[in-house]
């Protein structure tokens, strides 16, 4: 189920810049199926945690007011090039993905 | 970052190790995984969702940044970018007023994190897109208007 998450992490200063591209259909419930005219049932991504080399940075509660395949952009002060960034995400199915990626 | 956490979120049963974690009483129902409760996402007003959020009352401030489009030709993606220059950000909000859940994202920053968070979000219709900022235990907001040609969620 669980499609691949992307990461890029690059070092500008001491601050390392985070972009996240997560694939998910992010479903409200309240989009209508054009062809049946059934409610498309919610599907979207509750919740979104990242660490840094095992250390917390951001946790994120999320809903379907979030765009299809969500991005996620954050700074993080203090890391180097060469650390870990791992990102989890959980969803309302209960379906989650995980990613890492190294700051360079 | 606790140990059990972490087994939590690795547990390859998803939302039934949660349910487990919960039932057994070893994390908190209204905050399984994150800062803001999930009641505050469903809120259907921005009061409600502050609420919800324990987060009335806000004060307006200046040192709050949105970057967002004037005009979102499509709905179903509008770039919001919030800075918050406020030292001590600890929380970034991010609400669409007239959405029918105007409560979109919210961000707990940690360790080093900065207080700024890109994302895309949905609208479904012209309204002000609102960013709520928690630092040192007090909320500020500022809020930005976006005009959106298409609205993103309905069908």
């Amino acid at each position: 189920m669980a499609e691949p998450m992307r990461i890029r992490a690059t070092m500008a200063g001491d601050v390392a810049d985070v972009k996240v591209l997560m694939n998910h259909p992010m479903e409200t419930g309240l989009r209508k199926d054009a062809k049946t005219g059934q409610l498309v049932p919610a599907h979207y991504i509750t919740d979104v945690t990242a660490t840094v080399n095992g250390a917390s940075v951001l946790e994120a509660g999320l809903s379907g007011g979030i765009s299809k395949n969500p991005y996620l952009g954050f700074k993080v002060k203090g890391p180097k090039a060469g650390d870990k960034v791992v990102v989890n995400w959980t969803d309302n199915k209960g379906d989650k993905n995980s990613a890492e990626a190294t700051i360079g | 970052m606790n140990a059990l956490r972490r087994n939590v979120l690795k547990g390859a049963a998803g939302a039934g190790t949660v349910a487990v974690a919960v039932a057994a009483g070893l994390l908190k129902p209204t905050q399984a995984l994150a800062g803001v409760p999930r009641s505050a996402f469903e809120a259907k007003s921005v009061g409600d969702a502050l609420k919800n959020m324990g987060a009335s009352g806000p004060i307006d401030s200046k040192d709050i940044t949105i970057k967002a489009p004037d005009i979102a030709e499509n709905g179903a993606v509008v770039p919001v970018e919030v800075t918050s220059g406020i030292a001590g950000t600890s929380a970034i909000a991010i609400m669409a007023e007239k959405n029918a859940t105007p409560l979109v994202a919210d961000f707990s920053l940690k360790g080093g994190a900065e207080g700024y968070i890109s994302t895309r979000i949905k609208m479904g219709q012209t309204s002000l897109v609102r960013a709520v900022v928690t630092a040192g235990g007090k909320t500020y907001t500022a809020a930005k208007e976006v005009k959106v040609t298409i609205g993103g969620c309905g069908g």
